[in-house]
């Protein structure tokens, strides 16, 4: 039970995931026990303190104002009745942001407030703080902007060649992925264009957060986030001071999904915090928070495969757009994403993906679950069935067929050297037993729901099947390591590590892994910050519980040895002879034992460390090399009643089965399994940002809905297929986004099967199929 | 600011609004909140008319139904109002969420005045007279001179709506609407009928696809005749179906960002032809 793993990241301050590690002591509160939060119930009281609860003495409220336009020059602005209104502390423009006017993820593009020029609707202009919110608001009404509206740059595929949008040009990136024969051709092939709509992460809590100056010029940030560091750097560079004059702590996040990985307020609020040298509070309301964020990138993706008669696929060919809209954030990696995992978890001996996201006068886009792998998973697992479909033969038989594994190579040449279980994944999934599903005489249970439209007559059933994967960590050799410290004294342990939790159940896992590695029940998990602590990097691409897992990981083997070696000196036995375990220090030989307590009183063990995966390579020119870590895929089946007449649908079942390594907690699993197809199923059916030259139609939730208790059906979960991933602590993989990626596609094929209609779009809208 | 009166009886009501006509009422504030938090109305003079008893209550006559404007869709929903109005009941199902639907009154979608306010088609469907009072004392309407325009009502400044009377005829009622999720939707498109055996009559009224609230008085005509009424006997499907499509003729939907035109018209054709058969069925109705 209590054999010690062999490759603890040892001394020092720098470990790297290498091999896998047993578990040593599950316990009931440890690594793979079912603990629960230690955020659930505040979070279900309404006791628990989000970034917009946020309270100071004496404090200013901040409201931003954005462009009405998509696309404008600014010809002046006349901040004179806002000044004029009492209650107004400060009304700043582009002139008062003193260090670089512009930030951003990967290319630093987007101002911190519009200079001379508007590019998209929503873009801030001017900031306003003052004593009340409504006169803040109002204050920024009384702004006087005149605009030049010019025309709107809207089409991601015409913008390659129209006249650029912005000085770098109207190109984020374009990508050519050439892998193997590309004269090969195969004896079937099947062709299609796919779309996908622009989807919003529709996190509950909308952006907020309160900054405070202090006298010396440095400012101190409270806020949700999904990355403290990244924030804080490019903050930083924004207010033309050094990153230490900035201090961020993460405050109570409401959710996030990608969207907290920009700037939004930021740089907002500390601009106005120095400028009034007071509190400055900021809370997006809903419609603002529409415009106030990236979204999923919308995307066109025209494929072709070739297969043997067999069903072996022989080549893909797809050309991918995403429209990134009018600013950078993760376009380029995004476009990467897609265009990698353009042909799906499958083996294919010859590719040709291009991929190109291109800048408009669209809401900008970037990060959100899944990231560019949804929206090609979409539209290649809809050329999977039109194949099967083309070959005659079973869909799933034909995935299991060319199901890539460990040993093969992906389109981008990397080979797989990890555990990637595409195929169990598959088998599990498609053949798990079909829930018994009586059509409903409840005709909330039918298409329609509550509106009683649809009686049991009026539908058609059918049944869809979907596969997908993903990177996990970032990718092309990018080092997103994570830090993390552990401190032990009096028999607690305390952790420390700014990773960002989002809901993704960190809060909880961190203290498993502090037990189950010191054998303490204790644990501490101090506040995210910057001021004590390294970056932990994001909390996105599925990494947190692999990276700063794993740097709490290394950092509490580090501590647990400097108190072994201790008390191995004092018996005089050696520290490998000793175990950490129920609060005490015991020798394997049951000879002695000491309380931890004891040995750790008023001491201060202690370790700070650096964790980083294995490092990986940039693409060449043809779109090859090993740019990835590792890879999670999951499969999903759907069963649908479709009303074929009003175009609507009731998803009935989900069942899927998914690559996660190892199962960490089992309830926060199941958690993120469940959320994760709750976003795909809204991204089928219903989440879509609506545009109308380059204006958002549905900024509320009156209008962009999302699936409530009546849409979402019962999630099976046919297994966790556990295949522990070399390198990675505990075996364990990141599970947030693979349950989002082929969910949508399922349920797009299972409304495909209920009503034999092609349906090369989603979300589906009732529409598509009515009169489709 | 504005300067909120909380009346507790409908002459305190009446009394705050003789003194400032201009007031805004405010009910269950599930429209007035969400528009005044948005910026879009800054009411100088509130008169809060949730406790107002009057306005709460609700009575049942064999051929009548008289519903207060301060009843929520939790009490429109409730037996014995539910058995008596049961399309009411079934359109106040499908309002927002329970806590929208605990505070959300009849009065406010009237005074709201939506196309997509769903009681409305059933009120209409329903034949009933609005009846508001005000500084020239009461007035009745019908539903279409009640509402005007796209949220607009032939209110006056001062006048408050103290109960909707509608008929409860012997037959069938149904309410069906249409949004892009199963639940908590604002109406893609929506249809109220009713069957009055006594009247020998179909009525049908239409939501979210007309400036107004239209009533398919032509279709209503056809399709009255063709029904077997002293036999009870089902509708034949092809006048069903002809009377899908003559109500949607009656409906004049635009494209928005919710929906097209010709889904909206699509759909309720098919939503007339489902409502009629239901109302004519044999057995028992359902209504789930
Ligand atoms: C989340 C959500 C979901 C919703 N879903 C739906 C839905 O599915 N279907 C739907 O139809 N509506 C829906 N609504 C809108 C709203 O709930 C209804 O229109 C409701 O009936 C409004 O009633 P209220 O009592 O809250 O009105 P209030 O908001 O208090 O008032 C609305 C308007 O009516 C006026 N008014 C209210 N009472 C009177 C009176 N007695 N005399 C004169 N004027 C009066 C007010 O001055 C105001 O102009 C939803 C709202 C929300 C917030």
């Amino acid at each position: 039970m209590t054999s010690e793993a062999a490759n603890t990241a040892a001394g020092g301050s720098t470990a790297t995931g290498t091999g896998a590690d047993t578990i040593v002591d599950v316990g009931t509160r440890g690594v793979g026990a079912d603990v629960g939060r230690p955020d659930g119930v505040p979070k279900v009281q309404g006791r628990f303190a989000f970034s917009s609860d946020l309270w100071a003495d004496d404090f200013l409220w901040g409201h931003t104002l954005r462009s009405p336009h998509a696309s404008a020059l600014i010809r002046g602005v006349d901040i004179g009745p806002a000044v004029a209104m009492a209650g107004v502390y400060a009304v700043l423009l582009a002139d008062d942001v003193p260090g670089c006017p512009t930030y951003g993820l990967e290319h630093g593009d987007q101002p911190a407030l519009a200079d001379g020029q508007v590019r998209y609707v929503g873009e801030p202009v001017a900031l306003v703080a003052a004593d009340h919110p409504d006169i803040a608001r109002r204050a920024a009404e009384a702004i006087v902007v005149d605009y030049e509206v010019t025309e709107p740059l809207t089409d991601a595929e015409a913008a390659p060649t129209a006249a650029p949008i912005h000085p770098d040009g109207n190109v984020f990136r374009e990508i050519t992925i050439r892998h193997g024969d590309l004269d090969v051709t195969g004896e079937v092939t099947v062709e299609g264009v796919y779309e996908v709509g622009m989807q919003d992460q529709a996190f509950m809590g909308p952006e907020s957060g309160m900054a405070l100056p202090d006298e010396d010029g440095s400012v101190e940030l409270f806020v949700s986030t999904q990355w403290l560091h990244v924030d804080r750097e490019q903050i930083a560079a924004c207010l033309g001071i050094d990153e230490e004059k900035v201090r961020l702590t993460l405050a109570g996040v409401g959710g996030a999904f990608g969207a907290r990985e920009d700037l939004s307020l930021q740089v907002h609020l500390c601009l106005l915090a120095l400028h009034t040298g007071k509190p400055v509070k900021m809370v997006y309301s809903r419609d603002e928070s529409f415009l106030g964020h990236v979204h999923r990138h919308p995307a066109k993706m025209w494929y072709r495969h070739h297969a043997d008669r067999t069903g072996r696929l022989v080549k893909v060919e797809a050309r991918i757009v995403l429209d990134g809209g009018a600013y950078a954030s993760t376009s380029s990696a995004v476009i990467a994403n897609a265009s990698c995992f353009a042909a799906g978890p499958y083996k294919v001996p010859a590719a040709h993906i291009t991929g190109l996201a291109a800048r408009t006068n669209n809401p900008p886009c970037g990060a959100m679950r899944g990231f560019g792998a949804v929206q090609t998973c979409f539209g290649h697992e809809s050329q999977m069935d039109k194949l099967a479909a083309a070959l005659n033969m079973d869909p799933v038989e034909l995935r299991l067929l060319n199901a890539i594994g460990p040993g093969d190579r992906l389109v981008t040449g990397q080979l797989i050297t990890g555990t990637f279980p595409t195929a169990e994944v598959i088998r599990q999934c498609a053949y798990a037993p079909e829930a018994e599903i009586p059509l409903s005489d409840d005709r909330r249970d039918l298409p329609g729901g509550s509106g009683r439209t649809t009686d049991a007559a009026d539908t058609v059933r059918g049944t869809g099947f979907a596969v997908g994967f993903k990177n996990l960590m970032f990718s092309e050799g990018y080092d997103d390591y994570s830090s993390a410290a552990c401190r032990v004294s009096d028999g607690v342990a305390t952790i420390t590590c700014a990773c960002a939790e989002v809901g993704q159940g960190f809060v909880t896992l961190a203290q498993q892994i502090a037990r189950t590695e010191l054998g303490v029940d204790e644990v501490i998990l101090a506040p995210a910050q910057t001021a004590t602590i390294g970056s932990a990097g994001s909390s996105s691409a599925s990494r947190q519980t692999w990276m700063s897992g794993g740097a709490v990981q290394a950092a509490c083997r580090e501590v647990r040895a400097q108190i072994l070696a201790d008390v191995a000196a004092e018996w005089g036995v050696s520290p490998d002879g000793l175990v950490l375990r129920d609060g005490l220090v015991v020798s394997l030989d049951g000879q002695q034992e000491a309380l931890l307590a004891q040995v750790t009183a008023g001491a201060g063990y202690e370790a700070d460390v650096e964790y980083h995966h294995a490092p990986t390579e940039a693409l060449d020119e043809n779109g090859q090399g090993n740019a990835h870590v590792s890879f999670a895929c999951a499969a999903h089946r759907a069963t649908v009643d479709v009303d074929p007449d009003l175009g609507l649908v009731r998803v009935r079942d989900i069942t899927t089965a998914q690559d996660v390594g190892r199962i960490l907690n089992p309830t926060q699993a199941v958690g993120q399994i469940e959320g994760g197809i709750a976003q795909g199923l809204g991204l089928a059916l219903m989440e879509e940002i609506v545009l109308d030259d380059g204006l958002v139609r549905n900024a509320s939730f009156t209008d962009y809905v999302i699936p409530t208790t009546l849409d979402m059906p019962d999630v099976t979960i046919a297994a966790f297929v556990e295949e522990p991933e070399p390198g990675a602590p505990y075996g364990a993989k990141g599970i947030g986004e693979p349950p989002t990626i082929s969910s949508s596609a399922a349920i797009a094929a299972a409304v495909r099967a209920a009503t034999g209609q092609d349906l090369p779009r989603i979300p589906i809208r009732p529409a598509d199929i009515a009169l489709g | 600011m504005s300067d909120v009166v909380v009346a507790r009886s409908l002459d305190e009501a009446r009394g705050a609004l003789a003194e400032h006509p201009d007031a805004t009422v405010l009910a269950g504030g599930t429209d007035l909140m969400v528009e005044i938090n948005r910026g879009l109305r800054r009411p100088s003079h509130v008169v809060g008319v949730a406790q107002v008893p009057e306005l709460r209550d609700w009575s049942i006559a064999d051929d009548q139904v008289i519903v207060g404007g301060g009843v929520t869709y939790t009490e429109m929903m409730t037996t014995p109002l539910a058995d008596a109005a049961p399309a009411l009941a079934q359109a106040a199902r499908t309002v927002g969420s329970p806590p929208i639907r605990n505070a959300g009154t009849l009065g406010g979608n009237l005074g709201t005045a939506s196309p997509a306010g769903d009681t409305l088609p059933v009120l209409a469907a329903l034949n009933a007279q609005i009846v508001v009072v005000g500084p020239d004392g009461e007035r009745r309407m019908a539903l279409d001179e009640f509402v005007v325009g796209v949220k607009r009502t032939s209110l006056r400044p001062g006048e408050l709506i103290v109960r909707a009377e509608m008929d409860r005829p012997t037959g069938r009622q149904e309410f069906l609407k249409i949004g892009p999720r199963n639940a908590m939707v604002i109406s893609m498109a929506g249809l109220a009928l009713v069957a009055d055996h006594d009247a020998r009559a179909v009525r049908c009224a239409l939501g979210a696809v007309a400036a107004g609230i239209p009533r398919a008085r032509d279709a209503e005509a056809w399709v009255s005749e063709r029904i077997d009424w002293d036999n009870g006997a089902g509708v034949d499907d092809s006048v069903a179906d002809e009377f899908g499509q003559r109500v949607a003729a009656a409906s004049s939907p635009i494209d928005d960002h919710r929906s097209t035109a010709a889904y909206r018209r699509h759909a309720i054709a098919v939503l007339a032809t489902r409502a009629l058969k239901r109302a004519f069925a044999q057995g028992d109705p359902s209504d789930a």
